[in-house]
């Protein structure tokens, strides 16, 4: 039955994943909910929470203030801590009940907005999809926002990374060794697309060449910035040192004007080697594990139901589908909590994700930028 | 104190007792959460019945705590979920969603459980869901297994009983009537074992009076002995309308002895139970005397260091600062959002005596700011505290830790020792979830 786990865990929500995305731009996110959201957001979903002064809040709603629909308290709570505070902006993300009692984010971040001169955001998130659209939301909303229009590309190649959350790629250096990888090969990276990265690079991100999407969280500002910029943009995370070679081959045809297929396997054979996460990253798990190995793996992607995914790929939130899905298992590469559906006939390789597991197995992540030999050595 | 913030310097201020108004010093708006996980959640609490499975049914942001808090209790096999999603919310079958969910999971897992917890949400409340016709129509398709109704509907914090305690009372709702074990005692709504050596459990103990606990029962079976109970001791504060709901449903009878520092309260405590059961009544300016060497004995030893207070470490966070003041310590901070109505006469105490201590929130937005980085000379009582105040000297425990009576004094002079001579990893320490319980982190 769809909607069931008996025993799996639930990925990270979209309300989490506006969060995540704006947390290091110096901005107020308020949660727009009664408690729990602010706690399992802080433990589970934010590596940076205990080491970073950054603005995230609960409105802490109450049943009264819901069945009134009494928005003016929000927003007056809201305003007093922002005049306090001074936030760079202010986004309101909601979650189940104001998404039953009809809130409008964006009126009422439009009201926020005139009484404090603060730009302001409201994200009609409903608590009840994955993270990858909350932070796809978000991270799109705030570049077309706040990038400049009056900068052009600077043809000296400048780059964009778009699409890093915690979320995705912990924080554990995967961000830092893709910018080393990118400057190492002659590229200059601007912006790094939310995280260890500056609101004045955000601004600028109209002034690179090409874009790299690490995760299906930043496709839709790719997008954007293609329309406004013209910018050209590749889907990849460069896994491996072979992969790795082909998305920096890629992404300089892109700079020359050129077409590129990153993606060359259309499909995978049916031969029970499976690879669970996110789009992009399963799927350039996949290419740097068939450079490298000649494995090749069909895709559970149980975040988003992304255009990359193949014929023989699937996307599969529920547990049951992914149950009989590997069923004839012989090799998965997975989160470890999916070792609780597994058979004992099942090759388990671990790849922790923390928006499926969250801070448990936050230390075994590892960082596979340039060099897959964690995964592929136990292959 | 001031603290730089987007570069601008804040003010984070504390409101001195004399000008808080009780119990609410502190105005409601938007809220934050500090780091420090100590205190029990309602996927912890239901775990304490033993074999008991829980079935949350709710939105995946409600989901997400729970399910990963059952994880890292390594419990992920004794919890299961049903994803609410919009389209239950459009087409109004929430009730189906429930009653077809839990029926698929329990017939999905390996040893059929001997109760069911099912956690309904805010959503279920909001959209008028037929919760009684569901626990029918599960109890009909079910009927070896026991279930009951459970919420995870932080909403409602502020109508009625607070889901604390709702909580603290479902998790007894299980309970059939069985014949009286006269004499017989159940301590209820506690997440920690009493401790063997406190004063209550001494006191029945020594009486070789029958003690029934949730915390100590190993089987289902276990469990429903505690029907058996004649008195229900309740020490928690917010346990007591679980009590009273036990006691309104079976028939023992509700002793509410209210966790305390006053000597003369627990004087009344220990003689109202007295008057209830055949125990023999501690000599207690002897057991008073023992409490003021451990405090003469622990003050000497801590002298004129600040101390810090959090209301997670006691549920009577007032009546401890007064304790501690009236013995010589330094007690500079308390932190709590809200005081119960039994801390009135500790308030009212302090403003006259004390009137310059001060009073933190810990869930106003301005304590994101408050945190202290470079480490602070505080000795701090609870996780909260030492986080604010970055005091690597700090007693670890949180909801009174299972401490009772003369033994909570003489035990809390030890701890206070104890961390006042050794450091701890704050850090490492308040990032755990549920003090006390099994954890993977």
């Amino acid at each position: 039955m769809n909607q069931t786990s008996r025993i799996l865990s639930t990925y990270s929500a979209d309300a989490f994943g506006v969060a995540s995305s704006l947390f290091e731009l110096g901005g107020m996110v308020i949660i727009h909910d009664a408690s729990g959201c602010n706690s399992t957001y802080t433990t589970h979903d934010e590596p940076r929470w205990y080491d970073m002064d950054s603005m995230l809040f609960v409105s802490a709603i109450s049943e009264m203030e819901a069945i009134m629909g009494d928005d003016e308290k929000l927003i007056s709570d809201i305003v007093t801590e922002a005049r306090k505070f001074h936030p760079r902006f202010i986004a309101i993300a909601g979650t189940p009940i104001p998404a039953m009692t009809g809130f409008d984010g964006p009126s009422v971040a439009m009201q926020i907005e005139n009484l404090t001169g603060i730009p302001s955001f409201g994200f009609n998130t409903t608590g009840m999809k994955t993270y990858v659209s909350g932070a796809a939301m978000a991270l799109r909303d705030l570049a077309a926002r706040f990038v400049r229009k009056d900068i052009t590309p600077k043809r000296d190649h400048y780059i964009n990374v778009l699409g890093a959350t915690p979320l995705d790629f912990s924080t554990n250096g995967q961000i830092e060794s893709i910018v080393k990888l990118l400057t190492g090969n002659g590229w200059k990276v601007n912006c790094t697309y939310a995280m260890n990265t500056t609101f004045e690079a955000v601004e600028n991100m109209g002034c690179a060449d090409v874009n790299l999407v690490i995760s299906s969280t930043g496709r839709d500002t790719a997008k954007f910035l293609k329309d406004t910029f013209g910018t050209p943009y590749l889907e990849a995370v460069p896994y491996g040192k072979e992969f790795s070679r082909k998305v920096l081959s890629s992404l300089e045809k892109l700079y020359n004007g050129e077409g590129t297929d990153i993606f060359e396997t259309k499909e995978a054979p049916s031969d029970g080697c499976f690879l669970i996460g996110e789009e992009i990253a399963a799927l350039s798990l996949s290419e740097a594990l068939l450079l490298e190995t000649g494995r090749s793996f069909r895709i559970l992607c149980p975040t988003n139901d992304g255009p990359l995914l193949r014929s023989t790929d699937r996307y599969t939130p529920y547990e049951d589908d992914i149950v009989d899905a590997l069923s004839g298992a012989e090799t998965v590469i997975c989160d470890p909590t999916y070792r609780n559906i597994l058979t004992e006939k099942a090759r388990v390789i671990d790849w922790p994700h923390e928006a499926c597991s969250g801070r448990i197995y936050r230390k075994y992540i590892p960082n596979l930028i340039g060099d897959i030999s964690d995964i592929s050595e136990k292959l | 104190m001031l603290r730089k913030v987007n570069g601008i310097e804040v003010n984070i201020d504390p409101i001195p007792i004399r000008d808080i108004s009780f119990p609410s010093p502190f105005p409601a708006g938007l809220e934050f959460s500090s780091p420090a996980r100590g205190t029990w959640n309602i996927a912890h609490q239901g775990m304490l019945i033993p074999q008991a499975h829980e079935i949350f049914v709710c939105a995946a942001s409600c989901l997400r705590g729970v399910v990963l808090t059952a994880y890292e209790m390594r419990a992920e096999k004794r919890f299961s979920t049903v994803a609410v999603e919009e389209s239950n919310l459009i087409e109004g079958n929430m009730e189906d969603l429930i009653i077809d969910g839990v029926s698929h999971i329990i017939d999905e897992l390996p040893q059929k459980p001997p109760c069911v917890l099912v956690y309904t949400s805010c959503v279920h409340h909001f959209c008028g869901c037929d919760l009684d016709m569901v626990y029918r129509e599960l109890r009909s398709r079910f009927p070896m297994i026991d279930f009951t109704d459970c919420y995870m509907n932080p909403i409602m914090r502020k109508s009625g009983r607070t889901p604390d305690q709702i909580m603290r009372s479902r998790f007894y709702s299980l309970l059939k009537p069985k014949d009286i074990l006269p004499g017989s005692v159940a301590f209820i709504g506690n997440d920690f074992s009493t401790a063997k050596d406190s004063t209550l459990y001494k006191a029945l103990a020594s009486a070789g009076i029958k003690i029934y606990e949730l915390t100590e029962c190993n089987t289902y079976e276990e469990y429903q002995e505690m029907a058996r109970a004649e008195y229900y001791i309740v020490d928690y504060p917010s346990a007591k309308v679980g009590g009273e709901d036990l006691s309104e449903r079976l028939s023992g009878k509700l002793l509410y002895l209210p966790f305390t520092f006053t000597y003369k309260e627990i004087r009344e405590n220990v003689r109202k139970l007295s008057e209830a059961l055949p125990i023999v009544l501690p000599d207690f300016d002897a057991e008073e005397e023992k409490c003021e060497e451990a405090l003469a004995s622990a003050k000497e030893l801590i002298k004129d260091t600040p101390v810090a207070i959090d209301y997670t470490s006691f549920t009577r966070p007032l009546g401890l600062a007064r304790l501690l003041l009236d013995h010589g310590f330094n007690v500079c901070r308390v932190y709590a959002d809200a005081f119960i109505g039994e801390e009135k006469e500790d308030y009212e105490y302090l403003c006259e005596k004390h009137p310059d201590l001060e009073i933190w929130p810990t869930l106003s937005p301005q304590m994101r700011f408050a945190a202290d980085h470079q480490r602070s000379d505080y000795l701090c009582i609870g996780q909260k505290a030492a986080h604010f105040n970055g005091a690597p000297h700090f007693v670890d425990i949180v909801e009174n830790g299972g401490l009772y009576g003369y033994q909570a004094v003489t035990k809390l002079c030890e701890l206070m020792e104890d961390a006042f001579i050794n450091e701890k990893d704050i850090r490492e320490r308040i990032s755990k979830k549920a003090w006390g319980c099994e954890s993977c982190i």
